[in-house]
């Protein structure tokens, strides 16, 4: 019980997958522009990161034991065709719910927090449980990551900010400072 | 510019080409990945079993040989397969294949991620005889000094292990279970002799009793060659 | 001898003009994740640079045979290939780069930056373009993991490519070499871009208006041919 606990504040807060591992820094720095969106997209990518836990799992338990050296293509191609098929299911039996996430699913399997996560995974072996878990905590991460971003970004909107600095510059810049902000959470779970 | 205008591009291909082609790519891909596979196995190998050997052999004073010990039904066995998983430690032997001690394992929160820890022990004075930090992603500069500050890692070797080790404030040191705390990287100290702690606890009932150790089972003459 | 010159243009672009990290901001991932020293940008660059030429030489040689509806997913077919190829050799040549590289090379698969130039170059070009645009796109991607691998030893660590630099006196700044170091670096290295080329484009309107009459001159002779 501990050690889930751990690996989810791990990923949620000490080792976020945005500010500490940079994964997942496209959507990060391009789509951050708006909380609802930025929110949403980091459901999605929740959902996504889930899914792909559960792929990695069955991959690595009943597959790459015999191959391991088809780690890399195989979560690859599983992962890209599996959230095809659930985003093509979400199409047709919800339409309101693919309007509101579904339309992000396409964008997120290219993202690299998906495959880090899966090879993350796996370099820890992890079980099917503590994979879960792992994958609830990148994606809370991402989410929270995503929804700060957003909230400044919406800020300084209005902000009197130079026109040579605006744009990826200044976002990393932002994402700088929030990395640092995350720092303080180290050691949280290690006091004796 | 050298754009070439293929017909294929605007005739539309029947699936069984797409099938086709899908299927050409992945068994070409196949073929390459498993040559490079095979052309690195070896290799791989090597080096992932040279890299825990010096660590053991660092953590273990005097050991020629070793062999990996799986904890399973209440009984030590040893295992020659890859891999290594919580419930293995590692046995070392001298050059007439004696038995030396153990090199034992245990892993735990560190100040940014997991620490994972060996260590070298010898049932017959329940000494430490050396500590190595296997992996760590502990701040550079500050927490990486519990591998780096050599006065620290020093510390642990021939420290007695009668009772639980206690980290204290560096020059604070009285008793002979404790250890000198890195300053400014107390927690990272205070992790480490957690685990050995924790990790002393769980080994010390499963390890054989003395005299009753398992047997060298693989004699590798690689090994001795390189230890010399 | 015009085809030279273009061909060796597509190579140049990469490097500065069209550069991947400082102009079109792609493959931020491994950018900023293996910057913490220069030996570990350099791997990261070499490994790319193998798995863009490649991945550009293969898909352009075949490209009447790609079919255009799984064009995308033969891409990252090719790519994840020759991926698992570079990870392997570095596990075998370089096995403690590799464990401080760690899953990051895997991940060079989902580099935006390789599969954009398949879709946007390589599979609308001759061999030789493809391959020349490779060279210099993934030079590009070196240069700047090295600028930003450099600054951030330089100044995190106090030493380059693990030479000592400043001596004992030097307190590095260890942010540098932790992940908000590598967020700060990039985005002030891209201001620092992004105020040259903004110089740079008002010196040559400045240029262009004081020599409007010799420029138009120029171009009614030499126009043609430097524009064919």
């Amino acid at each position: 019980m501990d050690d889930l606990l751990w690996i989810f504040i791990s990923t949620l807060l000490v080792n976020n997958f945005v500010l500490a591992y940079f994964l997942g820094l496209c959507p990060f720095l391009g789509v951050s522009g708006h909380l609802e969106t930025s929110f949403r997209l980091g459901l999605a990518t929740t959902f996504v990161l889930v899914i792909t836990a559960l792929c990695a799992w069955i991959l690595n338990t009943y597959v790459l034991i015999y191959a391991p050296y088809l780690r890399l293509i195989s979560f690859i191609v599983v992962i890209a065709s599996t959230v095809q098929f659930i985003e093509m299911s979400i199409k047709k039996l919800s339409p309101a719910l693919f309007k509101s996430l579904g339309i992000f699913l396409p964008l997120i399997t290219t993202n690299c927090a998906i495959l880090g996560l899966a090879i993350f995974a796996t370099n820890r072996s992890y079980d099917l449980v503590e994979g879960l878990v792992f994958a609830l905590g990148a994606g809370a991460g991402f989410t929270l990551a995503m929804v700060l971003m957003a909230g400044i970004r919406e800020e300084t909107e209005i902000m009197d900010v130079p026109v040579l600095i605006r744009g990826t510059a200044f976002n990393l810049i932002i994402a700088g400072i929030l990395s640092m902000a995350f720092m303080g959470f180290a050691g949280l779970f290690s006091s004796t | 510019m050298n754009t070439t205008n293929t017909t294929v591009q605007t005739q539309e291909p029947s699936s069984r080409r797409l099938v086709m082609s899908m299927a050409i790519a992945g068994f070409i891909s196949g073929m390459i990945i498993i040559a490079i596979y095979m052309l690195t196995f070896d290799t791989i190998k090597e080096n992932k079993a040279r890299e825990l050997r010096l660590a053991v052999f660092k953590v273990l004073p005097h050991v020629s040989h070793m062999q990996k010990l799986h904890f399973k039904d209440n009984k030590l066995v040893v295992v020659k397969a890859d891999g290594m998983d919580d419930e293995m430690i590692f046995a070392g032997y001298d050059k007439d294949k004696k038995f030396i001690g153990y090199a034992i394992q245990g892993k735990a929160p560190g100040f940014q991620d997991t620490v994972h820890v060996l260590y070298g022990y010898l049932s017959s004075n329940s000494n430490i005889t050396g500590m190595e930090i296997l992996d760590s992603r502990e701040t550079p500069g500050l927490g990486d000094k519990i591998f780096k500050d050599m006065d620290f890692v020093g510390e642990f070797i021939n420290l007695p292990m009668h009772k639980d080790i206690k980290a204290v404030k560096k020059g604070t040191k009285t008793h002979e279970n404790e250890i000198d705390a890195i300053t400014g990287a107390t927690i990272s100290s205070k992790v480490v002799v957690k685990i050995i702690n924790q990790a002393f606890k769980k080994w010390s009932p499963r390890l054989a009793e003395q005299g009753n150790e398992p047997a060298l089972e693989l004699y590798e003459a690689k090994v001795n060659k390189e230890s010399q | 001898m015009a085809t030279d010159v273009s061909a060796y243009e597509e190579m140049i672009k990469g490097l500065w003009r069209d550069n991947p990290v400082f102009v079109q901001v792609l493959g931020m991932c491994p950018m900023l994740a293996v910057t913490n020293s220069a030996i570990n940008a350099v791997v990261m660059g070499l490994a790319t640079f193998f798995v863009l030429v490649t991945s550009s030489f293969l898909v352009s040689s075949f490209k009447q045979w790609i079919p255009k509806q799984v064009r995308i997913s033969l891409y990252v077919i090719i790519i994840a290939t020759f991926v698992t190829v570079v990870d392997y050799s570095i596990l075998a040549m370089l096995p403690a780069i590799h464990k401080e590289l760690g899953a990051f090379i895997p991940l060079i698969v989902a580099n935006c930056m390789i599969l954009g130039r398949q879709e946007a170059f390589a599979s609308k070009h001759n061999v030789k373009y493809a391959v020349m645009d490779a060279v210099g796109m993934s030079g590009g991607f070196m240069i700047a993991l090295l600028a930003l691998g450099s600054v951030r030893e330089i100044l995190g660590v106090g030493a380059l490519f693990g030479v000592d630099l400043f001596g004992a006196n030097f307190e590095p700044w260890v942010i540098m070499i932790l992940p908000p170091g590598g967020f700060l670096t990039l985005g002030l290295l891209l201001l620092f871009f992004n105020w040259f080329t903004e110089r740079r484009r008002q010196f040559l309107i400045k240029v262009a208006d004081a020599d409007r009459m010799l420029a138009v001159e120029k171009v009614s002779t030499e126009g043609v041919k430097d524009n064919g």
